[in-house]
């Protein structure tokens, strides 16, 4: 028992300050979305196009002016495109928020400095899940990488219980669900069951390229290309996989428990 | 033995195509199990037609992998999964895939509940029918007081998807079976045709808590294809990151299998120690889970000075936290009580159903491809192997506990001699007509990639098998006369992919 004593004390108290406090560091080699610096991109290059491997990007020309869009929906987050760009005009935003509550507003532009960030439930919705928000977590295709940045927000150091937010074990209990991977056909029917489970009203969040957009599988015909047109979603959290951090930021975002970057009482 | 029974190679070494031979159906079928019978395993077993199956063979005694082919006339065969179990997935994945029936097969079911490539259909079901995943006939035990307990797709906590069915008698069980192919979304399928711009990102997501493992063998690969020379110091980086994707795993598990006997205390702390490994693949890479670390001619991410004694720092908390956490449940009679004798992989059963990882070396095997087939940097730097042979749940967390000082040891020296040089070195064309087999042993066990290359050296065939596809059948041999309350716990001390057997 002695021992058990020691290593609690040993072991400290650990959960994280934010949102009170500053959030953890995120590491330095941290990719974020991508910044496309249109000053340096040449006029008929499309290294980055040709090198998404799931056609996140796209250039667009009007009155000879060159215009850059990723859909941060379809962006797996990976080094391709600043990799291949010849002209090093790509880099990596460091800056973890990137939940978005409607479709069109991952479709940014390249060099876009503010984003249209999630905005908070509508007032009857916060009123009934502002203090506590029972979520049933539907994994559907996708590699698990998704679930288990999604399962660490359980962990000591989140502790996503204080907020009122839980994964609980069957949709009964749920007010909502959050959906990873990109729905399989094998998979359609077991999430359309889970939702349907779920009692109204109820929220739909979706975690993931995988979720939003198929990420990886986007073309696949064993997929759906994601949940979108399965079931209604609410908020999209981007990412392969996001940050947990990222996924905090969305979900508090969502119950409007963040607003201007403050937290909220 | 003749020589001309099957090709010898070694790991993730290129040989042509046209030196595979050709056996007859019988004389595979033999050699397939004089082999196993000599101690050999099968790494893979795969169709690349409706007419053609390749069996590749691991000779860990003598550091070798046998390759060999047959043909298959109108469209079945015997079956060899009564002669030889570790086959008898393979058998039920080559029939989903290419409608080849392995005829007298015991338990003649799909594996992922999808239609075949070839249009023709083992079981055959109607074209325009659904293939409903899960749907079809289960092991049924019959009697009064025998009752069937279902569970899944959709499980209590954030899981993957999978089917499990338990044959129970009273609180005990008498028979579990298994059905996935939930996660199924066609990566194989995809990765011919290639390397393309997404293979690399296939290879990242097969399984996404074994991301290097995975990409270190498709890596692989591609460089024995291109006849790539890498530098010495990708390989020891390669390795490093592995051992941290076996930390973060390997730890999680613990604090799993001990929130699954109700003992919080590890499991809290373990949960977060978890997460502080995972960080240490982000120091390197800026991802927890290493995509964009391992790319095809070395890796993508360089070690500075800075960097390598902070992660050094790192590694000196992690382990004094990681020991104080585990040692709480060896300092436990009551844990170790939970443990000990539950979920029982005798050491015959391993071996006959071709057990891998540390789930091998629990039930007394010293299969480890790190020492067994070495690639990269385990060709010059051990791992000493970590084996045990009680066979049952303790034995399993007793293999991590174990690993986990190992590889903190192991990342410890080959960042304090880490090589020089560049990080990547050019990849050229893939040579044409080629096949390759890469294992490397990912925290789970041995990861197989196999690639066939065609005639302008593009994959026509890309194989993976995920040490889940080996394992699953452990779980549920393992949970026979158990309680089937004990089964959250036999079930983490797998802790098997459901993608990376679904694919």
């Amino acid at each position: 028992m002695l021992k058990v004593i020691f290593a609690r004390l040993k072991q400290g108290h650990r959960t994280i300050k934010y949102p009170a406090g500053a959030p953890p560091s995120m590491p330095d080699r941290f990719r974020g979305r991508p910044l496309i610096d249109s000053g340096k991109c040449v006029a008929d290059c499309d290294a980055c196009v040709s090198a998404c491997p799931t056609n996140a990007i796209k250039i667009e020309k009007s009155n000879g002016k060159k215009r850059s869009i990723i859909d941060l929906g379809k962006c797996i987050f990976c080094t391709d495109c600043a990799e291949l760009c010849p002209h090093r005009a790509i880099s990596h935003s460091k800056d973890y928020r990137l939940a978005f509550d409607k479709r069109e507003d991952l479709v940014v532009s390249g060099d876009q400095e503010e984003l249209r960030l999630a905005a908070e439930l509508n007032k009857r919705m916060k009123k009934l899940f502002g203090r506590s928000l029972k979520l049933r977590q539907v994994s559907a295709g996708g590699c698990n990488a998704c679930e288990a940045d999604v399962n660490v927000l359980g962990t000591i150091g989140w502790d996503l219980g204080r907020f009122g937010i839980q994964m609980v074990a069957s949709p009964r209990h749920a007010d909502g669900i959050l959906v990873t991977g990109p729905v399989t056909k094998n998979m359609e029917l077991a999430l359309k069951k889970t939702y349907d489970a779920v009692p109204d009203p109820k929220v739909v969040i979706v975690v993931g390229s995988c979720a939003i957009s198929g990420g990886p599988y986007i073309d696949h015909p064993e997929t759906n290309g994601g949940a979108i047109g399965i079931v209604p979603v609410d908020l999209f959290i981007p990412g392969c996989p996001p940050h947990p951090l990222t996924i905090l930021d969305g979900l508090l975002r969502l119950l409007g428990k963040i607003k201007d970057g403050k937290p909220q009482r | 033995m003749n020589a001309a029974s099957f090709v010898v190679t070694t790991n993730a070494k290129v040989v042509a195509l046209d030196s595979v031979p050709l056996l007859s159906l019988d004389d595979f079928q033999r050699v397939v199990l004089e082999r196993v019978a000599d101690g050999c395993r099968v790494s893979s077993m795969f169709g690349t037609s409706p007419t053609e199956i390749y069996a590749v063979l691991a000779d860990d005694v003598h550091t070798r992998l046998l390759i060999m082919k047959t043909t298959i006339k109108r469209g079945e065969y015997p079956s060899l999964a009564e002669r030889c179990p570790q086959v008898q997935l393979f058998e039920r994945e080559i029939a989903e895939q290419f409608g080849l029936k392995p005829i007298g097969h015991p338990w003649f079911k799909p594996v992922r509940y999808v239609r075949s490539s070839t249009g023709r259909d083992a079981w055959n079901r109607p074209a325009g029918e659904p293939i409903l995943p899960g749907v079809g006939d289960f092991y049924r035990v019959e009697g009064e007081q025998v009752h069937e307990v279902a569970v899944g797709p959709v499980h209590a906590g954030v899981i993957e998807p999978g089917h499990f069915r338990f044959q129970c008698h009273g609180e005990t069980v008498f028979h579990l079976e298994i059905a996935l192919g939930y996660q199924h979304r066609g990566v194989e399928r995809a990765l011919v045709g290639g390397p393309d711009k997404r293979s690399l990102h296939y290879a990242e997501t097969i399984a996404g808590d074994t991301t290097i493992a995975h990409t270190t063998s498709y890596c692989h690969t591609i460089e024995a294809l291109s006849a790539c020379k890498k530098n010495a110091r990708s390989h020891a980086l390669r390795g490093i990151a592995l051992e941290l994707e076996r930390l973060a795993n390997h730890v999680g598990d613990l604090g799993a299998i001990s929130g699954d006997v109700g003992y919080l205390a590890t499991a809290s702390y373990c949960g977060r120690i978890r997460g502080d490994f995972l960080n240490m693949t982000a120091l390197l890479c800026g991802n927890r889970f290493g995509r964009g670390f391992v790319v095809p001619g070395g890796v993508g991410f360089d070690m500075d000075d800075a960097r390598k004694d902070d992660l050094l720092r790192r590694l000196d908390t992690a382990e004094k936290e990681t020991n104080n956490a585990v040692n709480l449940l060896w300092n436990d009679q009551s844990v170790m009580a939970r443990l000990e004798d539950t979920g029982k992989l005798p050491r015959e059963t391993a071996i006959e159903l071709g057990i891998v990882g540390p789930a091998a070396r629990a039930s007394g095997l010293t299969r480890d491809i790190r020492c067994d087939q070495p690639t990269g940097i385990f060709r010059f730097a051990q791992i000493p192997v970590s084996s045990y042979d009680s066979e049952d749940v303790f034995a399993r967390a007793y293999i991590r506990k174990l690993e986990i000082a190992r590889s903190i040891t192991f990342i410890r020296e080959q960042l304090t001699v880490l090589p020089g040089g560049a990080i990547r070195a050019d990849i050229e064309a893939l040579a044409p007509g080629s096949i390759v087999v890469s294992l490397n042993e990912g925290w789970r066990g041995e990861v197989c990639h196999t690639a066939i290359t065609d005639a302008d050296g593009r994959f026509s065939r890309y194989k993976v098998v995920d040490p889940s596809f080996h394992n699953w059948p452990a779980l549920a041999y393992a949970l026979r006369d158990q309680e089937i309350s004990d089964f959250p716990l036999c079930n983490k001390s797998f802790n098997l992919s459901y993608c990376g057997h679904d694919l």
